[in-house]
């Protein structure tokens, strides 16, 4: 967490690099690739009957070879009957690996469904500051680009690898069998080439660790400026942002060729001293055979299988890049997912029931920084019912009053009782459950209209939805769109005001059956004739509830219980609207500038 | 996908020297086993006669030579692959940028900003692996292929001619799955769109989706486009998957007719079976090399599902045309004029009066004159500063700025005339001083300038480094008033001629909202001010005041005027003021 904050807050160009552990990143990958064993195993068997029958192919056409003794001396029959064997075997063999591949791609997209929705899942379980400091364009590289390139690792590399240690393994028997001090070469280059790929991949790690997090901040910088697309031309900026990104992306490609760099020495270098051991091999072999402790015969198909002992090292060598940006990314990935949660409700939580509505906050200091306070020593009770006004200048911390009534974030002292329990006591869905709630950024996500309204009633009828639409004044605007209530929305939707997105919101809590209200700023993007037409609605919606109102135009919390002027985080003045425009205060000088 | 690689072909001449390391490092590999082949066959045994060493320690010394020199050759190659690809990608990206940059209102939203970003990532890394494999090995198969084939024919042309003639076979399963790819594979793109897209939402909604404890609805929201995606990918895969085994297939079942073939000729005595068995192994070199060029060609798919989407917005021709009038003749007196506008964001030729967001607007503002926009929500009081600032062009009528037909104007000509404070505005992870300046040549004292009269100067000096702040993402260390104005000081500090305030007061309480358009007026002055707002005391002072009400102009003129004899506007303003009114 700490680290990720520091990449986001250094941002554009100057992140430090971090020691980083492969170990974790293997032990994470292994945890998924765990949960298919018997399929892992089964794909392994497929691995070793097709690479069996590789070994086995050679047998069968050197049988039918053997029986072209030469002109006039050929023996047709055992010829076609090894032939037609060949031809048999060789369909099994298609059929092996096209099902080994299959069955690898399968279970890899298996793997990636999983991760991406446990990445997922973990998303919804962090706690909203978690959000307020990671860039939308780098948590989406995380679950799109960084497990796609651990996908096309996990299809590929693992049966590779596989197939690899087979061969490995297989020739070093073989090797061993004929010649066991031609094998001490092996002992030199082995080592070698291990202890090199080691060092260099001690190196790469961190460029490959690099590169995913360069593009990270370049999906972060093109979420931000594509989504900003308006804006920027606006202030005709196109010019200035194309060649800020010019930089960010020439940042990030050359991290992509720092690591393509230094990998691009591994595949021939390993190449490299398999064929030098291979010189070693042939000369020492040749000595041994003038010496006369070795046939020409077993000289060379000791050579033969060194050659084929090689080439899956070479391969290998050469997917070490693969497997290493495979890494960097499982690395990326699991950091989303050991992210510290949401604290856990306690243990004994109260599930929050038969809600009253009576709310108190008690001597709450509350900073997003710790040397930073927002709101000091903030008191207020609202009895079940009341309709409580929270005024002030903007900044004055009438929006982190709500972020603590939600249990956004808990106060760093103090106290929030609902029903006498304390927020803490309480599960967060229960208590969340009970607040309606209508925020000044409104949210509308892709689907119905239908959906968005419905979106916190599972079962809603239609003419509830419908229902709720005449009440919030938006019926008629939702019957002029194309397809009714079955229009769908988009985030960035275009036809949609933000003055509609509100009135939508407020039908959207209009389904909602909670005790407690709370309104910020809900209707300021809303005219004041159409707020006058939804007045009755909205006391419908209030009636019986807590409601928690934050306004600026004063004119709608005029009727409120208690009003409570709040500026610097601390309460200034609170009462009725009578009694504070008697007093000729804070609230009065608020009020008088409505028509300055 | 052709288009595509005139990107690469730019670096022709370190292609080319890289192709030719290539090719010569993979001949001087091939030289070793040759080597290894003379020490044994002929060095070793004239040594074991001769006792002279001199020619073992001078072959095997050049095959250590030959080792090394493979391998910095490879090496070199290797590098200058990733090299050019990677410039070559970057300059797409920056063009694809660029063009993603010039897109009109109605083009991105046909896009979709999710599915842009992900063209701009994703695919773009797609094109990028294809870059870096053509080069790799791209090169090495072909060649090996060709030499193979060269040297088996050398054996036996006959035998070489059966080999030959599996080829049709392999070419046409090469072609029809890769091709037969490519839309898989698009559609595995945008469902990965769909995905992001979720993704986005969510991010954008967590504070509504916790209140309302939705985090499991949105799970499955998520799984559905999870599922759809794994749903193409494995699509995708079994297709390409097939490529592979079939092609070994038609070559292995070729080599079975080869030994056929054979088999009578060695019969009638036109070939030897050591010539067969020296067959098999460039057999063996070939198959391999095969199925190396269909790796190649399964990432081609990909490459070009991907590259055909990149194309589809490079391709996406400005939809706002500039058409110069030939006399350059002043067509309007005012500053401003909007003559008969009617709009749609729909089918521009669907005109009925449902479709229509703005219907026959004509008004003027002139120099030193102030313009407010009033009317209920959805009235289409934003959609007027959106063709004014030519987001969207009219679907019916003209607008003029300072007697010109915008049409005529540049894209950032017009545009820099304005400073805009809009709705749906955005603050970005940066200084607060880049986030007023926004790229524009501004000084520090204008910077600051515009954020005191914007009322903004005191909280950002209360903020930690002041204007070197870095504002955390989407400004969520700003409240929602702080930050409208910030966007009001933006569109301050570059003085515009034309200021226009898109409700962007709405979070401010009424005491700081005078102060600011106090401000405005006294340090602005010679700014023409456009201001939208629901707030009648943000308009109630302007020179001129437009009703709006269902895209209709219902009302123009000064306030005491519109109280007089625009009943909608004196509701507004009843209802606001109430007896102070």
């Amino acid at each position: 967490m700490a680290e990720d904050k520091k990449t986001v807050i250094v941002g554009r160009g100057k992140a430090v690099e971090h020691a980083k552990d492969p170990k974790a990143a293997l032990r994470f990958l292994w945890s998924y690739l765990s949960r298919f064993k018997l399929l892992l195993l089964f794909a392994l068997f497929l691995t070793l009957a097709s690479n069996t029958l590789a070994l086995v192919g050679p047998e069968l056409s050197g049988k039918a070879i053997d029986a072209l003794k030469g002109k006039g001396m050929v023996d047709f029959e055992t010829a076609f009957r090894y032939a037609a064997i060949m031809a048999v075997f060789f369909v099994v063999s298609a059929a092996l690996s096209y099902g080994l591949s299959l069955l690898m791609r399968s279970i890899t997209q298996k793997i990636i469904r999983k991760m991406r929705q446990d990445v997922f899942d973990k998303l919804m379980t962090l706690p909203v500051s978690y959000f307020d400091t990671h860039m939308a364009g780098d948590i989406i590289s995380r679950i799109s680009y960084d497990i796609d390139v651990i996908n096309t690792s996990l299809s590929t590399d693992v049966v590779q690898i596989l197939a690899s240690t087979v061969t490995i393994v297989g020739s070093f028997i073989m090797m061993v069998k004929i010649s066991p001090i031609l094998v001490l070469v092996m002992c030199v280059t082995i080592p070698a080439s291990f202890l090199y790929t080691k060092k260099m991949t001690g190196i790469t790690r961190p460029k490959f660790s690099l590169r995913s997090k360069r593009l990270g901040e370049m999906n972060g910088f093109v979420e931000e400026t594509v989504g900003a697309q308006k804006v920027i031309q606006g202030y005709a900026g196109e010019p200035v942002y194309v060649k800020r990104f010019g930089n960010i992306n020439r940042i990030a490609a050359d991290a992509y060729y720092d690591a393509d760099y230094m990998n691009a020495t591994i595949g021939p270098t390993v190449n490299m001293v398999n064929n030098l051991s291979l010189c070693l091999v042939t000369i020492f072999g040749a000595l041994l055979y003038i010496l006369g402790r070795m046939t020409l015969g077993s000289v060379s198909s000791f050579v033969l299988y060194s050659r084929k002992f090689s080439g899956p090292i070479n391969e290998a060598a050469n997917i070490i890049g693969e497997l290493q940006s495979a890494l960097a990314a499982a690395e990326r990935v699991n950091r989303i997912l050991s992210e510290d949660v949401e604290p856990a409700d306690i243990n004994d939580a109260y599930e929050l029931q038969d809600v009253k509505g009576n709310v108190e906050v008690k001597k709450v200091d509350f900073g997003y920084s710790p040397e930073k306070l927002i709101l000091k020593d903030f008191s207020l009770k609202a009895d079940a019912g009341k309709l409580i006004a929270v005024v002030g200048p903007t900044g004055a911390g009438k929006t982190t009053l709500i972020n603590l009534l939600m249990r956004f974030y808990d106060p760093a002292s103090g106290e929030i009782r609902v029903d006498g329990y304390e927020n803490k006591e309480l599960t967060r869905r229960s208590l969340r459950r009970s607040y309606a709630m209508v925020l000044q950024d409104t949210w509308v996500f892709g689907g119905t209209i239908f959906d968005n309204i419905a979106y916190c009633k599972k079962d809603a009828s239609m003419e509830e939805v419908v229902a709720a639409a005449k009440a919030a004044h938006i019926h008629s605007f939702i019957m002029h769109q194309p397809e009714g209530y079955n229009t769908v929305l988009t985030e960035d939707g275009v036809n949609i005001s933000k003055g509609q997105k509100q009135l939508l919101t407020i039908a959207r809590a209009m389904l909602l059956d909670a005790r407690m209200l709370i309104l910020d700023e809900a209707t300021s993007n809303v005219d004041t004739r159409t707020e006058m037409h939804i007045q009755s609605a909205m006391e419908k919606l209030m009636k019986g509830k807590t409601c928690f109102i934050i306004a600026h135009r004063l004119s709608t919390i005029e009727h409120a219980d208690e009003i409570i002027v709040v500026d610097d985080g601390r309460i200034k003045e609170r009462g009725s609207h009578s009694e504070l425009m008697a007093k000729r205060g804070a609230y009065y000088s608020l009020y008088a500038a409505q028509i300055e | 996908m052709s288009r595509a690689l005139k990107y690469l072909l730019f670096y022709k001449k370190r292609l080319i020297s890289g192709y030719t390391v290539k090719i010569l490092g993979t001949v001087v590999e091939l030289f070793i086993p040759w080597i290894m082949a003379k020490i044994l066959d002929e060095v070793v045994p004239a040594v074991k006669a001769s006792g002279n060493y001199v020619p073992l320690i001078f072959w095997g010394g050049l095959m250590v030579l030959v080792a090394l020199l493979a391998r910095f050759m490879n090496m070199f190659a290797n590098r200058r692959a990733a090299w050019t690809s990677k410039e070559a990608i970057k300059t797409l990206r920056d063009d694809l940028f660029e063009k993603i940059m010039s897109l009109s209102g109605k083009q991105t939203d046909s896009f979709g900003i999710p599915s842009l970003v992900s063209r701009l990532t994703s695919d773009v890394y797609n094109i990028h692996g294809f870059f870096n494999i053509i080069q790799r090995i791209g090169v090495r198969a072909p060649l090996i292929i060709a030499g193979g084939l060269v040297i088996s024919a050398t054996l036996d042309p006959v035998l070489t001619l059966t080999l030959v003639a599996t080829l049709p076979f392999v070419f046409i399963i090469v072609f029809t799955i890769s091709r037969k790819g490519v839309p898989l594979y698009t559609a595995v793109q945008s469902s990965v769109d769909e995905m992001v897209r979720v993704i986005r939402e969510d991010i954008s909604g967590v504070r509504v989706i916790k209140a309302l404890s939705k985090e499991d609805y949105e799970k499955e929201r998520f799984e559905g486009a999870n599922s759809a995606t794994v749903k193409n990918e494995l699509r995708a895969a079994g297709v390409m998957a097939a490529s592979g085994p079939f092609i070994s297939l038609s070559l292995n079942l070729g080599l079975v007719l080869v030994i056929i073939v054979g088999a009578f000729r060695i019969n009638s005595g036109a070939s030897l079976p050591g010539v067969i068995v020296a067959f098999l192994t460039y057999f063996t070199m070939i198959l391999n090399a095969v199925i190396t060029v269909n790796r190649i060609f399964v990432d081609y798919s990909k490459a070009s599902a991907s590259a055909a989407r990149v194309w589809d917005v490079m391709d996406s021709e400005s939809d706002l045309k500039i058409t110069p009038t030939a006399d350059g003749s002043k067509a309007s007196d005012h500053l401003i004029e909007f003559r008969n506008v009617s709009f749609t964001y729909g089918d521009q030729k669907d005109l009925s009066d449902e479709k229509l967001v703005l219907k026959n607007i004509s008004f003027t503002v002139d120099k030193n004159e102030s313009l407010g926009i009033i009317g209920a929500t959805g009235s289409g009081k934003s959609t007027i500063l959106s063709l004014l600032m030519r987001y969207y062009d009219t679907t019916c009528g003209d607008i003029f700025v300072e007697g010109r037909n915008i049409k005529e104007y540049e894209p950032g000509e017009l545009r820099s005339k304005f400073g805009a404070a809009f709705q749906n505005d955005v603050i970005f992870a940066d200084t607060v001083e880049e986030n007023i300046s926004f790229g524009r040549d501004l000084s520090h004292e204008e910077v600051e300038k515009a954020s005191k009269a914007a009322q903004a100067y005191d909280f950002i000096m209360g903020k930690e480094g002041g204007f070197e702040h870095e504002a955390s993402i989407k400004g969520g260390d700003f409240s929602g008033g702080q930050k409208q104005r910030l966007f009001i000081a933006r569109a301050l500090a570059g003085k515009p001629e034309i200021l226009i305030l898109d409700d962007s007061s709405s979070a401010l309480d009424y005491k700081t909202d005078a102060k600011v358009r106090k401000a405005i007026s006294s340090e602005y002055s010679d700014s023409v001010l456009i201001s939208v707002a629901q707030r009648i005391s943000s308009v109630m002072k302007m020179d001129k005041i437009i009703v709006l009400d269902d895209g209709k102009m219902i009302g123009c003129g000064k306030h005491e005027e519109l109280m007089e004899n625009c009943d909608v506007y004196k509701e507004i303003a009843q209802s606001q003021l109430g007896s102070l009114a």
